[in-house]
């Protein structure tokens, strides 16, 4: 196991190097007359200034010196000191926002990080129970009804499900509103006598013993967190039901039901416990999902996460906020599917063993 | 096929439930295992749903012209017609005032036979778009957009996933290496940023979005090929065809791809509904395609300028999504039976 842990841990940087090698490549589409104006605050006035940021910042040399110089920053040859680099945290500077690109993506991860966890628990108590009873009850009611389920919920386009949420609960019946806080709140927040401890609503309410802000908050997860769950609890329900069906056809659950014990400690200590293993790995899956579903959710509900940035970043070419969006989700995956891996090299004797 | 290649089939006769029984005629014509997947489809409730779904959209493409008919000859079919340019959406069978296609179609009169003026039937789009034109036109751009993805990736994907699993060492290693790199971006940020750089480069058509979702859509048929592969190599049978000097390039086409393609089959046909709703994401933020261009997801991005009164201009979402969602079920059914049939833990099990 410790052999599989250490080439994952080996490999990782090789596929980040090539998530920042993909990502430079992408840009190269552009060409260095447009790329040059990716470098600038204000429109050049004429093709001399153009030509001038052009070879300032090398857009016209091969691709590896450019490569390099986006990664590690470049020399300015007027002033010596070092300018940008993509390591040293540098992202370039968004020209929607006009602000750097890290700052914009620091300012609004949190909200977009509280969406992610409110999304999560339900999609994983939901999922991973839906499909334990409907493998229990294979080919039963409950089954039939939970595959239709499973496969409407995969065929359903996300926007055209938040646009019926709000519909609903917000043209119709006015329960939830898009955003993140009603007015009244959004502008108590901003005030001196609330701290914001992690930038989370429900977090930082919660530690201002606000409860109404508490509430208010939640009142506006609620649409974007049922948006996010339906496609994820359909592929959870799948995985976990196939697995556990899997599972139940294995020798031991037969050996263990010749032996005597009880359905429910079949089930219970035998079944579910080694289904669950296959679950994890989709778990960790469901988070590259719930970051491709931010982009749209948080656009409909007008909710101020990374998600909505990015879609607003790539509908005005603002090609640095993209790249800095794409450079961070690509990154947080490769981590998290480093930790899924070795959990499961942990957790599966099989892995663990050979 | 000869018994050598195909572990199934005994000569004339096969196994079924410990006796030998003659094949029947539908198996000799097409092969066992092609028959057991026709026999399957037809027999599922859910796949035969699928299929009715999917040619009812194959009909609707194909008589785009008769069941809304363009303004006129010169104009590009593709392009949504507009009744004006307000702001205000219009609700279903209002009055078609300005840009009035010339022909009533005949199958309308007859179903009105004293309205003599053609309609918005599905209403109208702020911008005065037409929503039934958009909703039955944008089943060709769902088609299109469909097939030539999940093409194209299929071959991608197949190729490499081919050349990884049957070559094995470092080109598996390379190979693997690049497919992790793309998968590392979550679908559609990928695809939205590619798409959106790619933009300037072919104008706003339909091939930003559509090049895009290749490019990061190849992965999943790569993964799934070289594993299928690395599976079928280590069977008897194909390491008897190695030991009798079969050159690579023959084992490759004549034993393992085929043992390998039927659950790229099943992946086909499930990408087939995922593609059109990645593809109509796209275009509902606004990615590649021009404005008023025939497709469901841009139709429903009008509604977005309306979230206050949806529920009195619920019909820019509601049939566009209703058709989006119709279609990708139509394919995800067909997957899902596949899936189940061609399962050889599930086998000879009542399904």
């Amino acid at each position: 196991m410790t052999a599989y842990i250490i080439r994952r841990l080996l490999i990782m940087p090789i596929i980040l190097i090539g998530v920042t090698i993909l990502i430079f490549a992408m840009l190269q589409v552009l060409g260095p007359v447009e790329r040059s104006a990716l470098y600038v605050r204000d429109v050049p006035k004429n093709e001399r200034q153009v030509e001038a940021i052009i070879r300032r910042y090398g857009l016209d040399r091969p691709f590896y010196i450019q490569y390099w110089n986006w990664l590690v920053g470049t020399v300015d040859g007027e002033t010596g000191e070092r300018v940008g680099g993509v390591l040293r945290g540098d992202l370039g500077f968004s020209r929607s926002g006009r602000e750097p690109v890290i700052d914009v993506l620091i300012r609004r991860l949190p909200a977009t990080l509280e969406l992610a966890i409110w999304s999560m628990i339900p999609v994983i108590g939901f999922g991973v129970w839906l499909g334990v009873k409907s493998a229990l009850n294979h080919n039963k009611l409950f089954d039939q009804v939970a595959r239709v389920f499973a496969i409407i919920g995969w065929s359903l386009p996300t926007f055209v499900f938040a646009l019926l949420l709000l519909l609903v609960f917000y043209a119709k019946l006015n329960w939830f509103q898009p955003g993140q806080l009603s007015t009244e709140f959004a502008q108590e927040v901003i005030k001196p006598g609330f701290t914001q401890y992690t930038r989370m609503m429900t977090v930082d309410s919660l530690l201002n013993l606000r409860f109404d802000i508490f509430l208010d908050s939640l009142r506006h997860l609620i649409m974007p967190v049922l948006t996010l769950m339906v496609i994820q609890v359909a592929l959870l329900l799948k995985v976990t039901r196939s697995a556990m069906l899997e599972e139940m056809r294995q020798d031991y659950v037969t050996t263990a039901r010749a032996k005597g014990l009880p359905e429910k400690m079949v089930v219970n200590r035998h079944i579910r416990r080694n289904a669950l293993i296959p679950v994890l790995t989709v778990a960790g899956l469901t988070l590259a999902g719930l970051m491709s579903g931010v982009v749209i959710t948080e656009t409909v509900f007008d909710y101020p996460g990374i998600g909505s940035w990015a879609a607003a970043a790539a509908l005005s070419l603002d090609v640095l906020s993209m790249l800095g969006y794409a450079l961070f989700t690509a990154v947080l995956l490769v981590v998290a599917n480093l930790i899924v891996d070795v959990m499961y090299a942990v957790l599966d004797p099989r892995v663990r063993l050979s | 096929m000869t018994a050598a290649t195909d572990p199934v089939s005994l000569g004339a006769a096969e196994i079924d439930g410990g006796e030998l029984r003659e094949q029947t005629r539908l198996e000799k014509a097409i092969g066992p295992e092609w028959a057991r997947l026709l026999k399957g489809i037809v027999t599922n409730p859910l796949s035969v749903t699928g299929i009715v779904l999917v040619f009812l959209f194959a009909l609707i493409a194909l008589f785009a012209p008769v069941l809304a008919p363009p303004v006129n000859d010169n104009a590009d079919p593709m392009q949504i017609p507009r009744d004006g340019f307000r702001a205000e959406p219009q609700p279903p069978m209002s009055e078609w005032r300005r840009n009035t296609p010339q022909t009533v179609p005949w199958w309308y009169q007859n179903i009105w036979p004293r309205q003599e003026e053609w309609v918005h039937l599905f209403g109208t789009t702020s911008g005065q778009y037409d929503i039934w034109y958009g909703t039955i036109w944008g089943t060709r751009t769902a088609f299109f957009a469909s097939f030539v993805v999940t093409v194209a990736a299929t071959i991608i994907g197949v190729l490499i996933g081919a050349l990884a699993g049957f070559y094995g060492g470092w080109v598996d290693e390379g190979l693997m290496r690049v497919v992790e790199i793309f998968v590392a971006f979550p679908f559609i940020t990928g695809a939205l940023i590619l798409a959106s750089l790619l933009t300037p480069l072919f104008g706003r058509s339909i091939w930003p979005a559509t090049i895009a979702l290749i490019i990061f859509g190849w992965t999943g048929y790569a993964r799934q090929l070289r594993g299928d592969i690395l599976a079928t190599k280590e069977r008897d049978y194909v390491l008897a065809a190695r030991a009798s000097g079969a050159k690579d390039s023959h084992l490759m086409l004549q034993h393992v791809i085929p043992n390998a393609m039927f659950p790229t089959m099943v992946r086909i046909s499930l990408e087939l509904g995922a593609v059109v709703l990645s593809f109509a994401a796209l275009s509902f933020l606004g990615i590649g395609l021009p404005e008023g261009y025939a497709d469901w997801g841009q139709v429903v991005s009008f509604a977005r300028s309306w979230i206050l009164s949806l529920d009195q201009h619920w019909y820019i979402i509601v049939f566009p999504g209703v058709a989006l969602l119709l279609y990708g079920l139509g394919w995800n059914l067909i997957g899902d039976a596949l899936r189940d049939i061609l399962d050889p833990k599930l086998r000879g099990k009542k399904a």
